[in-house]
């Protein structure tokens, strides 16, 4: 359903991405893991358009959508919420998800968002840089949700987040998938969120996935030593 | 400097002046929004952006000219439709050089710089062989004429109070522009983070082209105020660039609030000490003390306070 062929990605002269292959079922939640600097920034935002890629394709429902700019890619389906959540900090809450309604027909915020993050709706009016940084999170997840995306894609969702929250996200992101059947790709450097979330896991080393079980059967300790530092 | 009048006539003194200068104020008000929208959108320094008033001052008096000559009758209305021109043909150049010049430079701020500066001898050059180098100027319909006396010694200019009420309608029809409506929101999200902003969806190239566009028509807009206080030439707008520069500087950037404060300021003090002194000597006093107060505030006198 979403698929990448061949992919590469270079800062200059230097390949972060080499040659990956991956791809994503309907209503699947796959964990892409590795270290930091192993490529997994590179590889989210050149997948939504914010960096250029070399080569390859990224194929969403049959069409090809490498050579489109960021905002075609997310009226074609894409959506992202970046690492370091980079929501709009000056702009309102609701200002903020507002932004991600841009390529749909829809002006209004939906109420189903507010009722996944209710937390957003007491604070529609505030600045969005005036929230907890679980806050912010949610507000990027819903942002990113408003365009009513088929795949989602998350950055490093976990990193600087409360673990009591963490357990929490996880359950939200399972129902997101249940209820509107949606792809999540999400990338992360700690196995326990990645094996209560995903289905199936992936592992990212220096720019390419070296290793792919399934969430019944992976064996913990191997994918732990890729992640040891 | 102030012993040869009476304190009464000092008042007044001061209110006259501060009334005249109403157009003036609304002159930078109008320019500095354009200016500074287009600088906060994509922080290109519009160079030529004096040339799009004056663009929106010839099309004045080509309006008013179409009116005197065929349409007489109606010549009091002559203004309204003079500025929808005005803004028309200012806006519509402006996404045009976005589209054709501006949008191959970003990143390069002294490129963009030095092709506006281009643009603008480009104009004043097309402004001489059209319209030729003699300076030219509008009737004011005779309603605009006179001034209201609000005491013996005071009046108020009518095409003042008319110009400065268009100018807070523009004002706020930009407020709720930028910070009520979809494209507002569309605008500070590609001034805040451009990559993210076309991540969540958003046509930035297109919010560019039209926020370009749209600085330049209100300069186009404060061309039509221009004909009420000054007539018009190929070169009048190099000296309008300069005073607005000022006033985006010293009302910060960011803020609309700063522009129209920053504005209101430079154009009353002016506009008061002219009375007293020479203009340039005016001029000199007013800069002396924006640069003051600048080193106080490199910020702008206005800007909004946010957690990091
Ligand atoms: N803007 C950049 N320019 C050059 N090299 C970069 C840039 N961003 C990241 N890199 C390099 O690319 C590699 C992958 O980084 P990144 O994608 O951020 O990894 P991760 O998100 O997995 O921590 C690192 O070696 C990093 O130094
Ligand atoms: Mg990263």
């Amino acid at each position: 359903m979403f698929s990448v062929s061949d992919y590469s990605v270079a800062y200059g002269q230097s390949t972060v991405i080499n040659n990956l292959n991956m791809q994503i079922n309907k209503n699947e939640i796959v964990a892409i893991l590795g270290r930091n600097g192993m490529g997994k920034t590179t590889l989210m935002k050149s997948l939504v358009g914010m960096i250029q890629s070399k080569s390859g394709s990224i194929k969403l429902d049959g069409n090809e959508i490498c050579n489109l700019k960021s905002h075609d890619r997310v009226s074609s389906g894409l959506a992202f919420v970046p690492q370091g959540r980079m929501i709009f900090s000056m702009m309102t809450v609701k200002e903020n998800i507002e932004t991600g309604l841009t390529t749909v027909k829809e002006k209004k915020i939906p109420q189903n968002l507010y009722e996944l993050f209710p937390v957003l709706e007491e604070m529609k009016s505030r600045r969005g840089g005036n929230l907890s940084g679980g806050q912010q999170q949610q507000l990027a997840i819903a942002r990113a949700l408003a365009s009513e995306p088929k795949v989602l894609l998350l950055d490093e969702p976990t990193e600087g987040i409360q673990p009591s929250i963490i357990h929490e996200m996880a359950r939200t992101l399972k129902k997101i998938r249940d209820e509107r059947g949606l792809s999540i790709i999400v990338s992360e450097q700690v196995l326990s969120f990645a094996l209560d979330i995903a289905d199936r896991i992936l592992v990212i080393e220096k720019g390419d996935i070296v290793r792919e079980d399934l969430r019944d059967s992976v064996d913990q300790q191997s994918v732990a030593a890729y992640l040891a530092i | 400097m102030f012993s040869e009048y009476t304190s009464s006539e000092l008042v007044s003194i001061f209110a006259m002046q501060g009334f005249a200068g109403l157009i003036l104020f609304s002159v930078f008000v109008l320019m500095a929004l354009g200016l500074a929208i287009i600088f906060g959108q994509m922080g290109v320094i519009n160079m030529a952006h004096g040339e799009f008033m004056i663009l929106g001052a010839y099309m004045t008096y080509l309006t008013s000219n179409i009116f005197s000559n065929y349409l007489p009758g109606f010549y009091g209305i002559y203004f309204f439709i003079a500025m929808i021109v005005a803004f028309l043909a200012a806006g519509s150049l402006g996404a045009l050089m976005e589209f054709s010049i501006i949008r191959h430079l970003y990143k390069r701020p002294l490129d963009t710089l030095l092709a506006t500066w281009g643009i603008s001898l480009i104009m004043q050059q097309t402004f001489r062989s059209v319209f030729g180098a003699r300076e030219v100027g509008v009737t004011i319909p005779d309603w605009m004429m006179g001034s209201v006396p609000l005491t013996e010694m005071v009046e108020i200019p009518i095409n003042g109070i008319f110009v400065m009420c268009l100018t807070v309608v523009i004002s706020v029809s930009v407020y709720f522009l930028m910070y009520k409506s979809r494209f507002g929101g569309q605008v500070r999200a590609v001034v805040q983070n451009r990559p993210m902003a076309g991540a969540v969806g958003i046509n930035t190239e297109k919010v560019d082209r039209v926020t370009f566009g749209l600085g330049c028509g209100i300069a186009g807009v404060a061309g039509s105020a221009f004909t009420m206080i000054g007539s018009t030439g190929p070169t009048a707008g190099q000296l309008y660039i300069v005073d607005t520069f000022l006033v985006v500087v010293f009302g910060g950037a960011s803020s609309l609030l700063g522009t129209i404060a920053s504005a209101f300021t430079i154009s009353q003090a002016q506009s008061t000490m002219e009375f007293f002194l020479s203009g340039s000597m005016a001029k000199v006093l007013t800069l002396l003390t924006v640069v003051i107060i600048l080193m106080l505030r490199p910020q702008g006198l206005f800007s909004l306070k946010i957690r990091k």
